[in-house]
């Protein structure tokens, strides 16, 4: 070959096996990071026409409206478990240790990131409460249609 | 009446950029000077009235005109001054009419710094500048006005501004970001402008480097401003969070940086032309593709305002219209791009090649991080998320490849090494072993734990810095002694450093920050004491403190480190009266080599409160990079090539 074709053909390996590499690391890192969102009935009956319920272990997302009053904490350190209900009248336990987010108040719509521990029980690693307070996530907004908007208490940080 | 007035101007300014995207392109085509010469004036005009309408907005928010419902939904008496001009760009509405005042301040920049570019070609630049302010110009006054009244029912005081955005790092961001978003479109008006003359030499590379450069600088500063904004303001202690909008932001940067770098081949060497048109068209184009993201309320973030789908709408048609109408154009001229330039295998050019792959490739992942989610939405598959793990990992195996070639490319010559490589092998193999001996020394003096992931980030960054050196070192003593050598070396000769060298720090930064940050949430009553990083926190006391539009709970801290007292820190829980927002306010103590900060969270039950401490090392490495790279892309446009005169443009049309 002469030198032209061979410098050709150098280049073009690379590029092939540059986007390769790239795609099957991308496939890759994508097959382990895509969390599904559930919405607690989805969740309690399975997601779809198939009905799908996720498996105990499994990464997911989930939203819905937290229940007034199952917001219990523990006394001596940030555990802290609470419900989330939607349209559908599913209900799901979340386990959470550390701090909630500002908004994040009894009757709100929130959106938790975690793993699933028992069928209807999530351990969140991240709950999302957004920051304007009549935001809500489009999916949850959906998923809560038709329940009465508990409107939140202010004044309980500056009591 | 006044606000009757900015509307008005805006609506002028609109009908003269119809006539600039006209009637300087006709005379152009059919080569009559007075149509040619109508560009400037009519670009110095446009400008001069989205001026007036911006400053009579500003107007509107400084008098608390709340008749104006754009002021009464952002604005309220309380606001301290400075925020109530920063209101100005808080919302939707007020945040176009900045892009668009951008646009045409860009415009008329370039009108009248192009002294040296020939009229026709300047008169096309423009037209296709005065393009883009139509589609914005329209769609401000179409679905997005800022001056409609509230009349007749007028509210007493306004909503006030999100509290979130009552912040000095907000007053600047946005349009830091925009100057940045928008100084693309002037790369993408000299690239359309010479597909249309059909002349892509390297003048036009020439000429476009500038502009481009400085779009950079902007693009740079205000996404590294955002950044830091985001890490004391929000109170998660992070710095990136691969939010969609902050992903939007990013891919331009991508397009952008691979830009500058493949502009300066074509300038230099003649080739990558069509590759550079190609990247032009799409810095731009992902630039519009992140307002479209962040604006038309697709995307869930802190950044989107409320939405409206006939603005959506209208941007998605707009950005059709662009890359449509720019990719078909490219299509048929861009064949007759042809490079002239040879080069081999080991040269300069390949090595820019290689990274300028792997931005495009980073570039992607970005894409299809953010848009996936999207599409699986849309095709009726459930709504998924992609984790930030995804996108970490990801950029972990590309940095590699590009942080290496990135320290190789400057000690290459351009088109072709010198015979004799041996020398350069050894000094490289040097400095690698150099690299990655230092490497394992950080973790070994600042942590008591070696990790890998952060030794590779640590031996990327220190290879990059030595290699820089390496190549100040080998060209300042090319001819005469280091000392009188090194003063020789141009502005972008040390823009190229600098802009490595900020790109190193990051890395240092972010290998520290990712691999050796502490995180702990807490359950502390005030006199309790904890151990953390070598530091003893003693919560002193927590009590009620006034701020001028709210009211907060305060916790002081004690921090001492080896029984000698470091600092105080005051964080703060504020209560916003008008809005009733509860916001966390962060305490931070900076330093050069790690960073504390607390963050006050909720009260529980038995007087004790929710605490989070965080030790970040070297997190300021990531901003301060920003900033040098910033720096150095601000050297490397007032190099004294840039400043055209006659004769060099003489030479260049030769």
């Amino acid at each position: 070959m002469n030198p032209r074709r061979q410098k050709r053909l150098a280049i073009v390996l690379v590029i092939i096996v540059g986007l390769a590499s790239v795609t099957g690391l991308v496939l890759y890192a994508l097959k382990q990071n895509i969390d599904l969102f559930y919405t607690p009935t989805q969740l309690v009956e399975g997601l779809g026409e198939d009905k799908v319920k996720p498996v105990v272990g499994q990464r997911l997302r989930i939203g819905g409206l937290v229940v007034p009053g199952s917001v219990k904490r523990n006394m001596d350190d940030l555990k802290v478990t609470f419900s989330l209900i939607d349209n559908g009248g599913g209900i799901v336990v979340l386990e959470y240790e550390g701090i909630l987010p500002d908004l994040f108040r009894e009757g709100q719509g929130i959106v938790a990131q975690g793993v699933l521990k028992s069928a209807n029980v999530i351990s969140a690693s991240e709950v999302l409460a957004k920051h304007d307070e009549e935001y809500m996530p489009p999916e949850v907004a959906e998923a809560t249609k038709g329940i009465k908007h508990f409107k939140p208490e202010y004044g309980n940080a500056t009591q | 009446m006044i606000p009757e007035v900015g509307h008005f101007s805006l609506i002028i300014a609109t009908a003269l950029s119809f006539l600039l995207a006209i009637y300087p392109l006709i005379g152009a085509k059919i080569n009559h000077p007075g149509m040619i010469n109508s560009a400037k004036p009519l670009a110095l005009m446009q400008f001069a009235f989205m001026s007036v309408a911006f400053a009579v907005l500003t107007y509107a928010f400084v008098t608390d005109d709340f008749s104006v419902a754009y002021v009464a939904s952002n604005s309220n008496s309380l606001l301290p001054v400075q925020y109530k001009v920063s209101a100005v760009w808080g919302g939707h509405e007020g945040s176009l009419l900045l892009w668009s005042l951008t646009l045409t301040a860009w415009t008329a920049a370039v009108a009248i710094f192009s002294r040296g570019i020939p009229k026709d070609a300047l008169a096309r630049v423009l037209a296709v500048m005065g393009m883009i302010a139509i589609g914005f110009n329209l769609f401000i006054l179409v679905t997005s006005n800022p001056f409609d009244r509230t009349l007749p029912f007028l509210p007493l005081d306004g909503n006030d501004l999100n509290p979130l955005l009552q912040d000095i790092g907000l007053i600047f961001h946005p349009p830091m970001l925009y100057m940045g978003y928008v100084g693309f479109s002037v790369a993408f008006a000299f690239a359309i402008a010479a597909l249309m003359a059909g002349r892509l030499d390297s003048t036009w590379a020439r000429w476009s480097r500038p502009w481009t450069l400085i779009a950079w600088v902007f693009l740079t500063a205000g996404i590294a401003l955002g950044s830091w904004w985001a890490y004391y303001e929000l109170g998660w202690g992070g710095w990136w969070f691969w939010d969609p909008v902050e992903n939007s932001s990013f891919m331009p940067w991508l397009a952008g940086t691979a830009l500058i770098h493949s502009l300066a081949v074509s300038e230099k060497r003649g080739v990558f032309k069509s590759w550079t048109v190609l990247l032009s068209i799409s810095a731009f184009s992902l630039s519009l593709l992140g307002t479209f993201l962040v604006r038309s309320g697709v995307l869930v973030s802190v950044h989107a305002f409320a939405s409206d789908p006939s603005r959506g709408l209208f941007i998605l048609a707009f950005l059709i219209a662009v890359v449509g109408g720019s990719l078909l154009l490219y299509a048929v001229k861009g064949a007759s791009i042809k490079s002239r330039g040879k080069y081999n295998l080991f040269s300069r050019e390949t090595f820019l090649l290689i990274n300028n792959v792997l931005l495009v490739a980073a570039l992607l992942v970005v894409l299809i991080g953010t848009l996936l989610p999207l599409v699986h939405k849309e095709l009726g598959l459930g709504s998924i998320s992609i984790g930030v793990p995804f996108f970490n990992n990801v950029f972990f195996y590309i940095i590699i490849p590009f942080a290496i070639a990135l320290g190789v490319a400057p000690l290459l010559r351009w088109k072709q090494q010198a015979k004799d490589m041996q020398p350069l092998y050894l000094q490289l193999v040097a400095i690698a072993v150099l690299s990655v001996v230092l490497a394992i020394a950080m973790p070994a003096i600042f942590a008591n734990r070696i990790k890998w992931v952060a030794v590779v980030g640590f031996a990327l960054g220190f290879w990059v810095i030595f290699t820089s050196m390496l190549e100040v070192y080998i060209r300042a003593t090319h001819r005469e002694r280091f000392s009188a050598g090194v003063m020789k070396l141009g502005r972008s000769h040390w823009a190229m450093v600098l802009g490595h060298v900020g790109l190193a720090m990051m890395l240092i930064g972010i290998a520290a920050t990712q691999n050796y940050k502490i995180e702990k949430d807490l359950r502390m009553i005030p006199g309790d004491e904890v151990v953390f990083a070598d530091y003893l926190f003693k919560f002193e006391s927590i009590g009620l403190v006034d701020g001028s539009n709210y009211q907060a709970y305060q916790a002081v801290f004690d921090i001492s480190k080896n029984g000698q007292y470091e600092t105080t820190l005051k964080a703060e829980k504020r209560n916003y009266f008008i809005q009733r927002n509860v916001m966390t306010e962060a305490a931070i103590d900076w330093g050069v080599t790690r960073d504390l900060y607390i963050a006050l969270g909720e009260q529980l039950d038995d007087n004790s409160w929710a605490i989070r401490i965080y030790y970040e090392p070297f997190i300021r490495f990531i901003w301060w990079g920003g900033l040098v790279m910033s720096i150095g892309g601000t050297l490397a446009v007032s190099d004294r090539r840039y400043r055209f005169n006659r004769k060099q443009l003489a030479q260049a049309q030769e």
